[in-house]
This record gives structure tokens, C-alpha cells and sequence, in this order.
């Protein structure tokens, strides 16, 4: 019931944000449509806890957004020199990485390895997560396991 | 004028990305390049817009971001499993 | 104040122009597909961020801009999953990653 809830809230206040609208006629259609999709969503059993992480602690999650962005940055300017290089300096490797934890933290480390240029996730299986990377420092910057352990951090006690 | 000049940018990145698509040795490639191509839309469409002083174009860009990524998924699962449809095949 | 907003802007967007550039240089340049993958998230993640970053700084603060940052969310949350199901679907169709160590023996060969 939380989780039908803070979905009708979320998607009605995305219906605001992208229409700006807030004539009363037209924000009882907006609310009407997004209760007849919160019913949609009910009625197909997708509002759990997959679909919908509410018990994720926001500031950790902010620390680790943070966190990521300067990851992303910095990986960024690494695959640009080495395409702009004439030499075109790769070393593609595939490693596999253990990631033992709750399938959400396993999702945010496969989303966060493939935001990250320069390793992508290919596959995840048995606890395991396939990893290609464009050079082999990347993958042995990955096999560190800093990322790891910042998403372990992040999931803990949830 | 700068603007123009991502516009300019984002353009010359098309031409590249679409004849990867072309040459592409492998469906995966095309699929790629595709992909790759729905974003440069995305990422023009939202500049022009800024170009002519109509940010209306957002909301198009908005709906060519949803279009591109479900497009890309469809075609993905078209390759690898030969149909659209849910779970349940003919033969099972 | 005009010319501080124009400067950081106009900064942004020639970043993210430049990144998306060597995006697609990186298409080009890059010997098989999964190296091109690389090549491709970097476009989607940078170069789409420093893009809207810059038009943000100069549209301000009202809802044009919540669009754009909506924009930009949605395409740092699918953009893996887009690519994670390529890497996936050429993985289970037999297409081999071209490897370090494979390149050095049949290039002497």
C-alpha cells in the first residue's frame, strides 16, 4: 500500500513538472490518469520492491551519486585520450567480478560499471558479474573492489 | 552562435555514427550505431530547439529519448529470441 | 553576471560537444564491436551532461530546465541498460571480444 501510494505521488508529480499546467480541470484529468495507470500497474503486480526501492538511505545515496560522477569524469577523459591517441593504446580484457549481495546492489553495481566509460557489465550469473574493459587498468582498478565496497555501504542495513 | 556550433558538432557526429551503420560487419554494430544515433537525435532536437527559441521541443525530445530506448530494446529481443511476444511459445 | 553565465555555458557546451566528437570518432576508430561500446557510453553519459548542463546555466531556474535535467536522468538510467542488453544479446549470439593478448599473436602472425 506504501509503494502504490508513493507511486500515484511520484508520477503525478512528474505530470506537474512536465506539463505546468494548474488550471483545476486540467489537474483533475492529470490525476485521473495517473490513478488509471497506478491501476494498471496494480492490476499487472509491478508495484514491489524491485520496481519501486523506497528504502534506500538518501544521503548515503547522494555521497555515492557524487562519488560516480567524479568516476565517470575521470574514466571519460581516460578513453578519450586513448582514442584521440594515434598509437590507439587499448588492451581489451574480460575479468569476472564477485558481487555477493541483495539483487538491487547487484543491479546498482552493473548499472554503475556500464555508466562508466571504458567497462561495461556484460553478464551477470551465480553471484558474478562478466566485466569487458577497454584497457587493463580499468579492469584492475575494477578487481580493487572500491566500488564495490561504496555500494556494499550504501545497500547496508536497508 | 553556440548553439549553433553544437548543433554543428552533434551533426558531423551523426555522419560518423551512421556510417558505422553501414559498414558495420555485425547486426550488433547496426543495432549500436542506432542506438547510439536515437541519442544524437535526442541531443540535437533538444540544441535546435534553443537555436529558434522554442523550448517546446523539449517535450519532443523527451518522447524520442522513450522511443529510442523501447525501439532498441524491441529489436534487441527480436534478434535474440526471433518473436515479441511474452514467454510462451508454440512448441512448449 | 550575463557574461559569468554566458562563459561557464558556453565552457559546457564545447566540452560536451567535444566529447560527443570523439564519441563518434571512437565508433569509427575502435577494431570490434564490444571496444565500441566504450566508445558509444562516453557520448551518452558526458558529453549528454555537459550539453545540458550549459543549456541549463542558460535558461536559469524554471521549468524548461526541470525538462532538461529530466531529460538528462532519464538518459544516465537507461542508457545501461540499453547497452548492458547489447553486450548481453552479442555475448549469447557467439561473437567473440576481441582480446589483448589474441591481437599481439595474430598481429605477428
Amino acid at each position: 500500500m506504501r509503494k502504490t501510494i508513493s507511486l500515484l505521488v511520484l508520477l503525478f508529480s512528474i505530470w506537474l513538472l512536465l506539463s505546468g499546467h494548474l488550471e483545476p480541470l486540467l489537474l483533475i484529468l492529470g490525476g485521473l490518469s495517473c490513478l488509471f495507470i497506478v491501476w494498471i500497474a496494480v492490476r499487472q503486480d509491478v508495484v514491489d520492491h524491485e520496481g519501486h526501492p523506497l528504502n534506500l538511505h538518501p544521503l548515503r545515496w547522494l555521497r555515492y551519486s557524487l562519488w560516480l560522477i567524479g568516476e565517470i569524469v575521470k574514466s571519460n577523459i581516460d578513453v578519450a585520450k586513448r582514442i584521440w591517441n594515434p598509437k590507439l593504446p587499448i588492451t581489451p580484457t574480460v575479468t569476472v567480478l564477485p558481487a555477493e549481495m541483495i539483487d538491487l546492489g547487484q543491479v546498482i553495481y552493473a548499472n554503475s560499471i556500464t555508466l562508466t566509460p571504458g567497462t561495461v557489465s556484460i553478464d551477470v550469473q551465480d553471484n558474478r558479474i562478466t566485466v569487458h574493459a577497454l584497457s587493463r587498468d580499468a579492469a584492475e582498478q575494477l578487481q580493487r573492489g572500491d566500488m564495490l565496497r561504496r555500494i556494499q555501504h550504501v545497500i547496508k542495513e536497508s | 552562435m553556440i548553439y549553433a556550433a553544437a548543433a554543428c558538432a552533434i551533426l558531423l557526429t551523426m555522419v560518423l555514427t551512421l556510417s558505422r551503420g553501414i559498414l558495420g560487419p555485425t547486426t550488433y554494430d547496426r543495432i549500436l550505431a542506432v542506438n547510439s544515433f536515437g541519442t544524437k537525435t535526442v541531443l540535437i532536437i533538444a540544441v535546435f530547439g534553443y537555436l529558434t527559441e522554442r523550448p517546446d521541443f523539449l517535450d519532443i525530445a523527451f518522447v524520442y529519448a522513450l522511443i529510442n530506448f523501447i525501439g532498441t530494446i524491441a529489436v534487441l529481443k527480436f534478434f535474440e529470441y526471433g518473436d515479441l511476444g511474452g514467454a510462451r511459445r508454440p512448441d512448449q | 553576471m550575463q557574461l559569468l553565465t554566458d562563459i561557464i555555458s558556453w565552457t559546457t557546451i564545447l566540452g560536451g560537444s567535444f566529447f560527443v566528437i570523439t564519441g563518434g570518432i571512437g565508433i569509427l576508430r575502435l577494431p570490434d564491436f564490444f571496444t565500441r561500446l566504450h566508445a558509444v557510453s562516453m557520448p551518452d553519459t558526458l558529453g549528454v551532461g555537459l550539453i545540458v548542463i550549459g543549456l541549463v546555466v542558460q535558461t536559469g531556474f524554471s521549468l524548461t530546465s526541470v525538462k532538461l535535467i529530466m531529460i538528462l536522468l532519464f538518459m544516465l538510467f537507461t542508457g545501461p541498460a540499453a547497452t548492458h542488453a547489447l553486450a548481453k544479446a552479442a555475448i549469447h549470439g557467439k561473437l567473440e571480444p576481441l582480446l589483448f593478448n589474441k591481437e599481439e599473436s595474430s598481429s605477428s602472425s
